[in-house]
């Protein structure tokens, strides 16, 4: 029999954080700090909507597009919080999760070749959906120094007559990092001259410790050519409700409702009736955990201080990125050292991009408590490494 | 009612949940001084915003034998004073934990502890039925505490999520 495997789908790279998942499932007493995802349920009014909607038999397939009192929701909230001004009807369309927005919006925008600029360290998904839709990856490496945001001599120097796209992932996973405003400005005129289209993945943007976040796409000249990605999983602790949405320009939304459409039919309906209950009545919510978060975020900068971990402060997500190249360890090698002798599970930087290489993802979706043991046993591993056992 | 300033709400949000929070960390989680916690936790103890520290008790799982009861009282306020004096004559016997003036059907809402029915019962038809001003009393007994000050008793859901996601 031939290989029945599709060449673009067997030289796709398995995630790089599988190895991990695999030792810690096989421990008990592990202590994961690994998790991209909120530990707060979905507030109950959220939840209690989902049900209703339930028990009323609301069992069947919404418009292609999503609930259209969802998608008003969704615009006025983008409105209130964001400064976007968004045509329910034609500009936006409810997907499943922000992932599938990646996705379809890749696969609507991408001629074979065309290469798609990727910072990184990012979030898994952006590389082999570029690669799926024919695109090729051109990869940007963010630096340390510059707190992980996008330079625009960084763009320039990737920009080819080839450039098609360009991926903004901020609030960053896996570094926490944010653009602000001034940051975002640099990038505009130089992402006009070249006619990029911009594909804006801001599923953190509630969580931003700094100023409330900007989107490119309420930049002057931008809208056009951007299509901003948003969903229910990390502002409302939805994750598991796959629930997200794109906004953008008629003419490619419409596109990307056609694959949507043959693909997924509908983003599921049960989520949709909550997720109307989240824009409404949900924004004190979110403050609250935005709150939470913030606060362990500050006590563990604190920490890394006290142990002299060298780690930017980020100020978006709720990941840091903490440096540990003074060990003289891999990413890699720490990681499963660390979660061998200490039992604590933590993201080698690597698995979100080669420049990952010397960090660590540490996620603060855990509560107070929880941190406080895991950075404890850290803290003695890096005592140890230190001494040289 | 004086405007609450920032510091001062999320103060009182974190010591509402753990009266027991250390200022240091607090002052860390909130990103401000460890004196400027110690200060206004003062000021506001003086101020009487701050009115005690409690601990959350569950009984049913010490031997100690209690029983709960929410008595809901239908008085006639005084001339001048409204409920302000009937409160006061409930709220002085040791054994009642709060009382509320109540909108609605009924007056004050009286809740008290005591080590059995009994006990609860003689407090209801000796004390307080025989108060002049009160007209009726309705005896509710707690079988059962869920939720108390925002904490669920009894079951907990552990941590469900996948270990490690991206």
């Amino acid at each position: 029999m031939r290989d029945p495997i599709a060449e673009r789908v067997r030289d796709m790279k398995p995630s790089g954080i599988r190895k991990f998942f695999d030792i810690v499932s096989e421990m008990k007493d592990a202590i994961s700090l690994g998790v991209g995802e909120p530990d707060f349920d979905t507030p109950w009014h959220i939840r209690d909507e989902g049900i209703y909607s339930l028990e009323k038999g609301r069992t069947f397939y919404t418009s292609n597009s999503g609930l259209m009192e969802l998608r008003t929701e969704i615009t006025k909230f983008l409105r209130r919080h964001y400064n976007l001004s968004y045509d329910p009807a034609h500009e936006t369309l409810v997907t499943v999760g922000g992932s599938e927005a990646i996705d379809i919006g890749l696969r609507t925008l991408l001629e074979k070749g065309d290469e798609v600029i990727i910072p990184e360290p990012s979030y898994v998904s952006y590389v082999p959906c570029t690669i799926m839709a024919g695109g090729v990856p051109v990869i940007v490496e963010l630096k340390a120094e510059n707190e992980f945001r996008l330079q625009r001599e960084e763009l320039e120097r990737a920009i080819t007559p080839k450039s098609r796209v360009l991926i903004l992932p901020y609030p960053n996973n896996p570094t926490g990092a944010i653009m602000e405003r001034k940051d975002l400005e640099k990038l505009t005129e130089l992402i006009i001259r070249h006619d990029l289209i911009v594909l804006t993945d801001e599923i953190y943007s509630a969580l931003s410790y700094k100023e409330p976040h900007v989107s490119i796409a309420s930049l002057p000249g931008m809208k056009e050519r951007t299509i901003l990605i948003n969903g229910f999983s990390k502002a409302f602790a939805m994750t598991g409700w796959r629930l997200g949405y794109a906004c953008g320009p008629e003419n490619i939304i419409t596109q990307m409702t056609k694959i949507h459409q043959y693909c997924i039919m509908c983003a599921p309906t049960t989520s949709q009736y909550a997720a109307v209950e989240a824009l409404k009545h949900g924004d004190s919510d979110v403050e609250e955990m935005r709150n939470a978060y913030n606060e362990r975020r500050r006590f563990l900068m604190h920490e890394f201080r006290r142990m002299g971990l060298s780690c930017f402060e980020p100020y978006g997500a709720f990941y840091v990125f903490p440096s540990i190249r003074e060990f003289g360890m891999t990413s890699d090698e720490f990681a499963t050292e660390l979660l061998k002798r200490k039992k604590v599970a933590v993201v080698p930087g690597t698995a979100f991009g080669n420049c990952g290489e010397g960090f660590l993802r540490i996620s603060y979706a855990y509560s107070i408590e929880n941190l406080k043991v895991a950075l404890g046993r850290l803290e003695e591993f890096i005592t140890e490494l230190r001494s040289g056992s | 009612m004086n405007e609450i300033s920032e510091i001062r709400l999320r103060i009182l949000k974190a010591i509402e949940h753990d009266s027991r929070i250390n200022p240091a960390e607090l002052a860390i989680r909130l990103g401000v001084d460890e004196t400027d916690i110690v200060n206004t936790i003062s000021d506001m103890e003086k101020e009487g915003i701050i009115c005690g520290y409690l601990t959350l008790i569950d009984w049913d799982k010490t031997s100690e034998q209690t029983v709960t009861a929410l008595i809901e009282v239908k008085c006639t306020p005084q001339r001048g004073q409204g409920f302000d004096t009937i409160a006061e004559r409930i709220y002085k016997y040791p054994e009642v934990g709060s009382v509320y003036l109540i909108s609605g059907g009924f007056d004050l809402m009286v809740t008290m502890e005591g080590k059995t029915l009994k006990e609860i019962a003689s407090f209801v038809t000796d004390k307080l039925s025989t108060q002049e001003s009160i007209l009726s009393c309705a005896t509710h007994f707690i079988l059962r505490r869920y939720k108390d000050h925002g904490t669920v008793f009894g079951k907990k859901y552990g941590d469900e999520r996948m270990q490690i996601t991206p």
